[in-house]
């Protein structure tokens, strides 16, 4: 089989509901995931906070934002479920392999310039801000 | 991630900003040139997040709207990664659409 895709679900749950039922919401969805053949990489809730816009009527609402793993099909079904589910306001969900295999990509191209400049040639002040860029480059990174 | 981004917010500071970016007119008629960098090339960025928010929302002003990158200085794919990064948000309740 091809490389599983990776996805990233952020969904907005009604801010009426209290923690227990954030809670159950969440190992709902992570059930259906895991289900489907779907791996959960990462979970994470960010509590309640403040709508940009009013949604529904709403001015807050709980955010939850899992990482996962798959074929696709588990997303599917997550989001028919999201659709179907009067608790859940609002969801997105990115697919992030993609983008993530090109940022990858553009890391390793520019080691690999990095590499071939000789450090001697740092004479310049471009060659001598350099190292200062690559370390700021390391942190930046989650 | 998120602690780099306190000193980052130097993108836009307001309509004084803008004023500086658009082209002036000297009496000359000349253009005055101020030069624009890419602020995300600069740190080698490869990915925004749409869930940066704070970094996010130095590309909007009150208004709501994306800022075009002939005031910025973003290069274009930068630019383009931030415009989607902004729709992300916005579709996600993180971001306005519009303020008034």
């Amino acid at each position: 089989m091809e490389t599983p895709r990776q996805y990233e679900v952020v969904f907005i749950i009604d801010p009426g509901a209290d923690d227990d039922e954030v809670i159950r919401l969440t190992e709902n969805h992570r059930q259906i995931v895991t289900d489907q053949g779907g791996v959960i990489t990462k979970s994470e809730s960010w509590g309640k906070r403040p709508l940009a816009y009013e949604i529904l009527h709403k001015t807050e609402g709980t955010f939850v934002m899992m990482e996962i793993e798959g074929s696709g099909k588990e997303i599917a079904e997550l989001e028919r479920r999201m659709r179907v589910n009067d608790r859940i306001i609002r969801y997105l969900t990115v697919r992030v392999d993609e983008d993530r295999r090109r940022a990858e990509k553009f890391k390793a191209r520019r080691a690999r310039k990095a590499a071939k400049r000789p450090p001697s040639r740092g004479g310049s002040s471009r060659g001598a801000l350099a190292p200062e860029f690559a370390a700021a480059d390391e942190n930046g990174e989650s | 991630m998120s602690s780099n981004y306190e000193d980052r917010n130097r993108g836009y500071n307001g309509d004084e900003d803008m004023d500086r970016g658009r082209p002036m007119q000297s009496r000359g008629g000349r253009r005055m040139h101020r030069r624009r960098i890419c602020r995300f090339c600069i740190e080698k960025a490869d990915l925004i997040d749409f869930k940066d928010v704070r970094l996010l929302q130095n590309y909007i002003p009150e208004r709501g709207k994306i800022i075009p990158r002939r005031i910025t200085g973003n290069c274009a794919m930068h630019q383009r990664m931030l415009a989607e990064a902004i729709k992300r948000a916005r579709n996600i309740a993180l971001l306005p659409y519009t303020t008034d």
